[in-house]
């Protein structure tokens, strides 16, 4: 098993998260929120959706040496799962389950002569005799198969949840908080997701599902890889900038005095720089850094790991200071409270006041912040990759999708797949967080806590 | 008000020299003025010679804070500092790697960035605020709910599908309006048409949400339920009394960005070729162009602390509430 450091830091980022979870259980005022999340029927919609992905995400994140591996690089699991999809390249372009190149050219055929046509898809319905007439039916049928294996796969899962349910403790079950309405959006949720998720993987093993690129390469397999690229970079940056934005908002909330007009100092001069030059010109560094010492990274894999880290670290240092002017401006706010107060004349120590009544109460703003954070950041890779200064350019990634098929759009007729391919995925993506992050301020946010 | 802009404006001579300094670590201490030249000559094969040549030619070949060589005040002017950094407070932008007057660039380039950005903020303004408006009069109704979903999901398409999508259908497909382009005068309005359109539209789900939740928190207050209760229509407390209330933090938070409105849209300006500022970083920074993005840096950090100044001062103009000290 080989580790890349974004992978090291996501296990990490999931061992904090867990350790979260298991100190915020059976807490009351977590608990309340909590149900109010799990009540709400677009709040478990997109939940499920999110989750869904970050599984993918985190199948990617598992790299590992094969055995039988001539150019020795390292394939994550969903590599492995989809090595019939990444061996299966085409010469160029091909549409959406095309048994045809794109583009025509001169052929040779069988008994000698040349003729100006389509060749044929080496593996896009290669075992097809006659595509012309074979093509549609074959789809539907392999479509068809697929579904029913998805809805069969996920009838076991439903009859494995009522088998779990049939024992003593259902009456618990009940108490977690789902109601019977957001049960029924999260079945239809799941539903869909399983079919369409084994629809897609199974015929894309028959055809290229969302076509190929320029290279022949599959797209489907170009847009499954991009999500890993898209969850780092919305989760990663949050883990970097949390321990900044918290400690220094914090500090200059409770302290004041030069304390704060230090911190004030330094979150007003970063900010004061436009985000996106700011990033500019520290990619710029990193590039001429890795142009220079290019022997400390040796393979292509670690070199865009390396690339990718930077710009979580960067878009980090840009990020922090919005959140951490927030948590001055609860601070200051909450160092005046009564309890605060009463702790300062029972006599406890500063920092005893700022970890158990400080820090606990500003966290509802810290949680509201991160996942509204995320989805700005996942589009805003998208951008950063068009200006150059994004990932790496060999790092799957739909800003690089999108910047690769920009370049289509001129062809007559035009390449659309791509464009689509990237901008559904990032869609579904971006729209499931910004769903959950609403309901998770709904929850959380004691200003729009009506009901 | 004089002693308060003046105690401002030097409030912001401390934070310049902040950005400027991180500016200098980023661009000359991280990497060492031999790696940029390295990296501009081309990786490999490059004789020491050829590199001094370079920072010769380019004035890179000084002391980094302190020159021991000179005499007097030469010691501190002949540095790389004081040359490629200090002189960005007197606006000496310089001249770039690639030999062209950067100063002479910012002032002709500015004024196309200007004649998208604006149009852009009026009418985006103007579209958010009253699309706010109607849901906060319909405010609880299903038209309310429908306006909120239609704004997330306008807000989870990415501003590059926007553009391209503008770009396909309405100047390929219809041939409205051309695909990209400039010129000079009157004849760049049919050029903007399009540009301005899907920056208004890509702002509109954000910009809504956020205006619909100002007049929201001021619909909840006292002196509005007062004033329906004296026998004032909906209509009437909304465009009366909320609305004038609720513009003040619009105002202020149009003002901030009053001055980077000159420093253009990035993706806009290069999806469109419009010969602003924004175009002229990204090529700067395709090119590696490091002293076009040191100015432009420096440039954006001013305007960005002229906003805020110019914050300040609105908010004491238009809220009696606020009191210099």
């Amino acid at each position: 098993m080989a580790v890349l450091w974004t992978d090291a830091l996501i296990y990490i980022l999931i061992i904090v998260v867990a350790g979260l979870a298991i100190y915020m259980r059976g807490k009351e005022h977590i608990k309340r929120p909590l149900q109010k999340i799990l009540r709400s029927k677009t709040g478990m919609a997109s939940l499920v959706v999110l989750l869904f992905f970050v599984l993918i995400g985190l199948l990617d994140s598992v790299h590992f040496k094969p055995a039988n591996n001539k150019n020795s690089e390292i394939i994550s699991l969903l590599d492995y799962w989809a090595t019939p999809l990444r061996e299966h390249g085409e010469k160029t372009y091909s549409a959406p389950f095309a048994t045809t190149l794109y583009s025509k050219e001169i052929m040779t055929l069988a008994d000698g002569t040349l003729q100006w046509g389509y060749p044929r898809l080496k593996f896009g319905g290669g075992y097809l005799d006659d595509p012309d007439t074979q093509h549609v039916p074959d789809v539907l049928k392999k479509a068809g198969y697929g579904f029913a294996q998805g809805a069969s796969l996920f009838g076991f899962f439903i009859l494995c949840y009522l088998g779990v349910r049939r024992k003593p403790q259902g009456e618990k079950r009940q108490a977690f908080g789902l109601t019977r309405s957001s049960k029924s959006v999260l079945a239809v949720v799941a539903f869909l997701i399983v079919t369409t998720s084994y629809t897609l993987i199974y015929l894309s093993s028959y055809y290229h599902v969302l076509g190929t690129d320029k290279v022949g390469e599959d797209v489907f397999y170009q847009t499954v890889k991009s999500i890993r690229t898209g969850l780092v970079l919305g989760t990663l940056t949050t883990l970097i900038m949390l321990p900044m934005a918290i400690v220094f908002g914090i500090l200059a909330g409770f302290f004041r005095g030069w304390v704060d007009d230090l911190i004030q100092y330094i979150y007003t001069t970063l900010n004061s720089i436009p985000g996106v030059l700011l990033i500019a010109a520290s990619i710029l560094m990193v590039q001429v850094y890795m142009a220079n010492h290019e022997q400390q990274f040796t393979s292509v894999i670690m070199r865009a790991d390396m690339r990718l880290l930077f710009l979580c670290l960067i878009l980090g240092v840009t990020n922090w200071t919005g959140l951490c002017r927030l948590l001055r401006a609860e601070t200051l706010k909450l160092r005046e409270m009564e309890y605060v107060q009463a702790a300062q004349a029972l006599g406890v120590k500063k920092s005893m006041i700022l970890l158990r009544h400080i820090l606990p109460n500003v966290m509802h703003i810290v949680l509201i912040s991160v996942v509204l954070d995320f989805s700005s950041l996942v589009l805003a890779e998208a951008v950063l990759s068009y200006i150059n200064i994004g990932v790496d350019p060999t790092t799957y990634s739909w800003g690089n999708m999108i910047n690769g098929a920009r370049l289509e759009m001129a062809r007559e007729p035009i390449v659309w797949w791509s464009l689509s391919a990237a901008f559904v995925f990032m869609f579904a993506l971006v729209l499931a967080a910004n769903l959950f992050a609403d309901t998770v301020q709904d929850a959380f946010d004691p200003r729009r806590s009506s009901d | 008000m004089i002693h308060y802009i003046i105690r401002r404006f030097l409030y912001a001579i401390p934070l310049l020299m902040g950005v400027n300094i991180l500016t200098f670590v980023l661009f000359f201490i991280v990497n060492s003025p031999d790696d940029m030249a390295r990296m501009q000559l081309g990786q490999k094969y490059v004789t020491g010679q050829a590199i001094s040549n370079w920072k010769h030619q380019h004035g890179y070949d000084l002391p980094l804070l302190w020159n021991d060589t000179e005499k007097g005040e030469k010691k501190i002017t002949r540095t790389i500092f004081y040359q490629k950094s200090a002189g960005l407070f007197m606006f000496r932008f310089g001249v770039s790697d690639s030999g062209r007057n950067i100063g002479a660039d910012i002032q002709e380039r500015m004024w196309p960035s200007l004649a998208i950005a604006l149009p852009t903020l009026c009418v985006g303004l103007m579209v958010d605020i009253s699309f706010a408006l109607l849901m906060a009069l319909f405010r609880g109704s299903y038209l309310e709910r429908a306006g909120i979903v239609l704004c997330v999901i306008l807000m989870s398409i990415s501003s590059l599908f926007y553009i391209i999508g503008g770009q396909f259908f309405i100047a390929k497909l219809l041939r409205l309006v051309p695909i990209s382009g400039y010129d000079d005068d009157m004849a760049a309005i049919k050029f903007l048409i399009l540009p301005v359109l899907i920056g208004v539209i890509s702002g509109v789900g954000s910009g809504v949400r956020w205006y619909r939740t100002l007049f929201l928190e001021e619909v909840e207050k006292d002196y509005v339920r007062t004033a329906r209760a004296k026998g004032l229509s909906e209509t009437q407390t909304l465009f009366r009394h909320v609305l004038r209330n609720a513009l003040i933090p619009v105002l202020t938070g149009v003002v901030v960005i009053l001055p980077l409105l000159f420093m253009g849209s990035l993706i806009m300006e290069s999806f469109f070729s419009i010969p602003g500022l924004g175009s002229y970083t990204i090529d700067a920074i395709n090119s590696q162009d490091f002293a076009i993005v040191r100015a432009m840096v420096f440039l954006g950090s001013v305007l960005y602390v002229l906003g805020l100044l110019l914050t300040d001062i609105s908010y004491t103009l238009v809220d009696p509430r606020v009191r210099l000290s």
